[in-house]
């Protein structure tokens, strides 16, 4: 089993369809963006389980993951500096309280 | 005293073993993630995903992937996310409701997302050798350096530009208010 790319792709895949029931099913902002983490990490199992068993693409998905890394690194910090900014105004992190718009 | 080959009673090699436990794992906390009521135990099981992952990648044969998910997420990502958590949540956060009002349609999506995927996996043809092949770390530190150099500094440019705007974002303001 651990030998075959299909399983880890439906690992991956199983992982990404969790993490994109969280993001829209949770009411807490910070839980959406441990989802969003859940999701960007079920992508690089699929892009490094590519590299593993596919000949043309060995050295690159190693590069591929740790830019994608990088870039997860980037959101988590932009997104919970606005986390951290909305409820500062807002005093709550539930987005379903996020209803200025709506009012 | 030799380690066998194989599993003595299952009959499947050692590392069939280490996937199914890490799979199991990896798919049990990451439920844990998206269910638990109480916030910091989410970003507890987030770490433990996260090391399985790592042991995933292992498996993988990409040490250099492992090594970064565990400094990286494990290391920074997960205590950001848990400075956060204890920044904004207040003493009533986790009695109230943990899902939305569209939670049943979302699972709904998520799981003809999954059935979409598996299908989509199962039915295509990748071109995949049978055996799975470790890349040498060497390789991996030349090529970034050499083919992916221009990305590698446009990331760390936009890392760069990430923290500035998160210090600017999470700053109080002396004036009051944004």
């Amino acid at each position: 089993m651990s030998n075959s790319l299909d399983a880890y792709l439906v690992l991956s895949g199983i992982i990404f369809s969790i993490g994109s029931f969280g993001f829209l099913a949770r009411r807490n902002a910070i839980s959406m963006l441990m989802s969003i983490e859940l999701m960007l990490n079920a992508v690089n199992l699929a892009i490094v389980a590519f590299g593993a068993f596919v000949d043309t693409l060995r050295p690159n998905s190693s590069v591929i993951a740790l830019i994608v890394m990088a870039v997860a690194a980037a959101e988590a910090t932009v997104g919970l500096a606005i986390v951290i900014a909305i409820y500062r105004n807002k005093r709550t992190p539930l987005v379903d309280e996020y209803d200025t718009l709506r009012q | 005293m030799a380690i066998p080959d194989s599993v003595p009673i299952l009959g499947i090699g050692w590392d069939d073993v280490l996937f199914m436990l890490l799979a199991a794992a990896m798919i049990g906390s990451a439920l844990l993630v998206v269910t638990l009521r109480d916030i910091i135990r989410c970003g507890l099981a987030m770490m433990a995903c996260f090391g399985c992952l790592a042991g995933l990648y292992v498996v993988l044969g990409a040490p250099l992937v492992a090594a970064a998910e565990v400094l990286i997420y494990i290391g920074a990502i997960s205590v950001l996310i848990l400075f956060a958590i204890m920044l904004t949540q207040t003493k009533n956060a986790p009695a109230r409701l943990v899902f939305q009002t569209q939670a049943v349609p979302a699972a709904v999506a998520s799981l003809v997302l999954v059935v979409l995927i598996v299908l989509t996996v199962t039915s295509t043809d990748w071109g995949a050798v049978p055996v799975r092949m470790a890349s040498a770390t060497d390789a991996v530190a030349r090529i970034l350096f050499s083919q992916f150099v221009l990305p590698f500094e446009v990331v760390s440019v936009l890392l760069l530009a990430a923290v500035i705007g998160g210090v600017f974002l999470a700053k109080r303001d002396e004036r009051g208010g944004l």
